[in-house]
């Protein structure tokens, strides 16, 4: 950088201003220390994700072995067993929330991207999707709690995956309208133009279309739902035995596995929390990741 | 026309034109069914409100009879007895506040600097996408989960230092007391954690939404990157800025199993950082799997008080967020 | 710049051998003979809410020839395209004075359903808009939709050889519509529409996205079509509209009130409309005076 020099011609002064990059300089010091402090305070940030990372591949990894995923969960200061039936169990619920979940998250995507438009009732539909997405997991639970399980008399799969459906709705719900709303209008005037009906023109073109955008929208729902322990704790509750087909029956999975087992004095369960664990973060990250990509294809077809 | 007692059906009398053609006017079942799907798309609109409705009446619904027994001595006192129907919630919103007002600290200010970081050119866009996506997977490790490493890598962490302070400087209120292991510290530390993707996201699209040449005429009269962000670029996002602080704030108060697991449980308030507390959520979390009748109505106005809370704050954060969008819709 | 509207009365230029009088009474019955209009557009007034877009326009289309509506940019000649199969209930604020006889009856009037309109009559945009879809499969959607039972891979293949697209994509039938180029997307929305033989064409500026030779190629097509369909155009390619069209309405901009208002000017069979314009504006456009 050359050395320029400048005589300053400022009335009273007569001082040279240099043109050079120098700590001496208050105001650069200033920037480069605030510019240090903030690098250093986000790897702060994002340290704890990397030391999870880290305890669950020394801690999940050390008890990963076939019989981890074909034993059931051992009692109380037991040895041995396995997480099978907390992994069929979360796969349940999640099914079961899925299946009330997004029908009604879909068509009512459908509503607000097709037929509500800017209407009173789209803004109020539209707002109260937005409020559920803030609802604490713990509050969905004491409803499905007051719904199912005071009606039916007992703790079930199927009260559990009604928490987890309402914790669904609203995100399957608002990602399905923006993948709804981007396919192109003009090809909706195509097929208008061909003499299909509003119903057709949804159902043969736009959704087909905004199929990815939609997938997008329930992978990252199901990723927040499998992780999601308070709303079973006392719906789905638990249970050390495999799942048999019945959904009016209590049922194990993965987070309330580890909810109970991290606090157990037995190291074995513990243990066996850091694999499950494991096991959960592995599956979320994946959807997740898959997820992401999926957003970033798109823009390379457009 | 031969015979006009028939009516002719309205429209065009395409039947020359059918003839000709493959085209085919709309079937009744076609017709039928567009009108049914409109129905049922408006119908599970509807149903979503409902839906929102429903929980708030639902769970009012139970707590009623609670409401009436306990009446607001529920919210002043601190005893929760099963056996002698003895309930009060202080402690837990105390500490409900408590933990989401230092969670908002650390978790806002950490994300905010972040957020910065993110938007402000200070790395090569391939770094920032990389840094994004390990903000967007700290969001996806689910609660338990750090509950669990809070237990077992955070507590022991912190146990050392949380001594050195007491000793030292016992007499500041906030390090009054001694670590014992679950506590107010370790629940806000891992509850920031999980508040900070949601600031930096909501801050960070905020930020970006500054018009670039704002920015650009400050750097062009000399301004340090500092400074353009001091003075032009915080001060034009504080209304997004603030909205994501209250949503972040919102998330740290509905957040239920971290805290279950690391705040100690304990039916007290200390403002020390080092005590145990206890928080509406784990109150909830804990005590609801084993609840006989009595109890599931105390628990149930507890769970109407915390609606009452996240609600109104998630719609206050909500409202500000539209004003802040608005606003920069007015720069622009 | 005034104008006084008697002197641009549109029906005084439009042709006197359209055979309304004969049509109405044939077209009550929905029989349309050739050299009759099929369809009878009289707008009065044409409003997007507040924005009066088309006034005064009387364009009667007869059956089994080639209409092109031409004018310069803003003069609504794809409004009324789009008044003729109610497109234009899609817009905003869209209301409608006037009324569009098809085949014997208002499409406007109370009681239709629009949808049955836009079954016999077929659309191709200025902006080609193929389905995300296979080839076989956008083509074959029109067939689909009017519950076609009879071999769609022959009909599928006639479409694409009359949309003269047959030859580049009969190896790759099942790959994506949208991988093609935009000329063959275009094409492949001509093919579209013509698979169910439409009663009545509609085609928006067709060949503004497309190259010199696929223009060719579509205009031959509109040619051979129009021995059994009837095609409506707009363009603003002047040449065009002299080779394909065999009557031309030139729409025009009026801005005596503030806004930008179209109307018709002159419809006319093409010869005469361009080799002897009656007009002034007419004249002025044809010469290129403005766009």
């Amino acid at each position: 950088m050359a050395n320029a020099t400048m005589n300053s011609q400022v009335a009273g002064a007569s001082s040279t201003v240099s043109f050079r990059h120098s700590f001496a300089d208050r105001r650069t010091l200033g920037n480069s220390i605030l510019t240090g402090l903030a690098v250093v305070l986000s790897l702060i940030a994002m340290f704890p994700l990397f030391s999870v990372l880290y305890m669950l591949l020394v801690k999940g990894a050390a008890m990963l072995s076939p019989t981890l995923f074909t034993e059931l969960t051992p009692g109380a200061g037991m040895d041995g067993g396995g997480i099978s039936n907390a992994i069929v169990g979360t796969l349940v619920v999640v099914l079961v929330a899925t299946t009330l979940a997004l029908p009604l998250g879909f068509m009512g995507a459908v509503y607000l991207a097709e037929y509500g438009g800017e209407s009173r009732l789209a803004t109020v539909v539209r707002f109260a999707a937005k409020v559920l997405t803030g609802l604490p997991s713990i509050l969905a639970g004491v409803f499905a709690y007051a719904l199912v399980v005071v009606t039916t008399g007992s703790f079930s799969a199927l009260a559990g995956g009604a928490a987890m459906a309402i914790l669904m709705v609203p995100t399957v719900m608002l990602t399905s309208e923006s993948a709804l709303r981007a396919v192109p209008a003009k090809m909706k005037m195509a097929a208008f133009g061909m003499g299909a009906t509003r119903a057709q023109v949804v159902l043969k073109i736009v959704t087909p279309t905004a199929v990815p955008g939609i997938l997008t929208g329930v992978m990252l729902a199901l990723a927040r739902a499998m992780g999601e322990t308070a709303p079973l704790l006392f719906t789905a509750l638990f249970s050390d035995y495999m799942f048999e087909g019945k959904i009016s029956q209590p049922i194990a999975s993965l987070s309330v596995l580890i909810y109970n087992f991290a606090g157990s004095p037995f190291e074995h369960q513990v243990a066996l929390a850091w694999a499950a664990s494991l096991v959960l973060v592995a599956i979320v990250l994946v959807l997740n990741v898959v997820a992401q990509i999926a957003t970033r294809r798109p823009e390379e077809h457009g | 026309m031969a015979d006009s007692t028939l009516k002719a059906p309205p429209g065009p009398d395409l039947s020359e034109a059918f003839r000709s053609s493959v085209s085919r006017p709309p079937t009744a079942w076609q017709k039928g069914f567009d009108v049914v799907f409109r129905n049922l798309a408006h119908a599970f609109g509807i149903l979503v409100v409902l839906l929102l409705a429903g929980i708030v009446l639902e769970v009012m619904r139970h707590a009623g009879a609670a409401m009436g027994t306990y009446g607001l001595r529920f919210l002043t006192t601190s005893t929760w007895d099963a056996n002698r129907a003895d309930f009060g919630i202080l402690p837990e919103i105390l500490g409900t506040l408590y933990t989401s007002i230092l969670a908002l600290f650390i978790g806002g200010f950490l994300g905010i600097t972040v957020a910065l970081v993110l938007s402000q050119g200070f790395v090569p866009r391939r770094v920032e996408l990389v840094l994004k996506n390990v903000i967007e997977l700290l969001a996806a490790i689910p609660s338990v989960v750090y509950g669990l490493w809070g237990i077992f890598v955070l507590v022991p962490a912190v146990r050392g230092p949380s001594g050195w302070l007491n000793e030292h400087f016992g007499f500041f209120p906030l390090f009054s007391t001694r670590l014992s292991g679950p506590g107010i510290l370790p629940a806000s530390l891992v509850l920031s954690i999980m508040i900070l993707p949601t600031v930096t996201a909501i801050s960070r699209e905020a930020m970006a939404a500054v018009p670039k040449r704002l920015a650009s005429a400050a750097y062009g009269l000399g301004a340090t990157r500092w400074e353009v962000i001091f003075r032009v670029v915080l001060p034009t996002s504080v209304g997004g800025i603030f909205g994501a602080l209250v949503l972040g704030f919102g998330r740290a108060l509905g957040e239920t199993m971290a805290l279950a697991m690391l705040v100690g449980n304990a039916n007290v308030f200390g403002l020390s950082l080092f005590s145990p507390g206890n928080t509406l959520a784990a109150l909830l979390a804990n005590h609801f799997p084993e609840a006989g009748k009595v109890e599931v109505g105390a628990l149930m106005y507890a769970a109407v008080v915390l609606m009452l809370i996240t609600l109104t704050v998630n719609a206050l954060g909500s409202f500000m967020m539209l004003r802040a969008t608005r606003e920069l819709k007015g720069l622009s | 710049m005034t104008m006084n509207v008697e002197e641009v009365s549109p029906s005084a230029s439009v042709p006197k051998e359209s055979g309304r009088v004969k049509s109405s009474k044939s077209a009550a019955q929905g029989v349309v003979a050739p050299g009759q209009v099929v369809m009878d557009c009289r707008i009065k007034t044409l409003h997007y809410g507040n924005f009066l877009a088309v006034r005064d326009t009387d364009i009667p289309i007869v059956t089994n020839e080639i209409t092109a509506f031409i004018g310069p940019s803003g003069c609504g000649k794809s409004t009324v395209l789009r008044s003729l199969n109610r497109m234009n209930d899609f817009v905003n604020g869209f209301r409608f004075t006037g009324s569009v006889q098809y085949r014997g009856a208002d499409i406007y009037a109370e009681g239709i359903d629009p949808v049955a309109v836009r079954r016999s009559i077929g659309m191709v945009f200025q902006q080609p808009n193929p389905f995300a879809m296979s080839i076989y499969k956008n083509v074959a959607f029109g067939l689909k939709l009017n519950g076609f039972k009879g071999d769609y891979a022959e009909r599928i293949e006639k479409a694409l050889r009359g949309a003269a697209l047959w030859d580049e994509v009969k190896d790759k039938l099942h790959t994506s519509g949208l991988s093609l180029s935009g000329g063959q997307q275009q094409r492949l929305c001509i093919a579209r529409a013509i698979a169910v033989e439409p009663d009545l064409l509609l085609m928006d500026e067709p060949c503004s996205a497309l190259d010199p030779i696929a223009t060719r190629r579509v205009e031959d097509l509109m040619l051979e079509l129009k021995e059994k369909y009837t095609i409506a155009i707009v363009t603003h390619n002047l040449q065009q509209a002299q080779r394909v069209a065999d009557k031309t309405a030139f729409l025009f901009v009026d801005t005596t009130a503030g806004g930008r208002t179209g109307y018709l000017i002159e419809y006319r069979p093409s010869a005469e409309l361009f080799e002897d314009p009656r007009e002034e504006r007419t004249k002025a456009y044809i010469r290129g005076e403005f766009s």
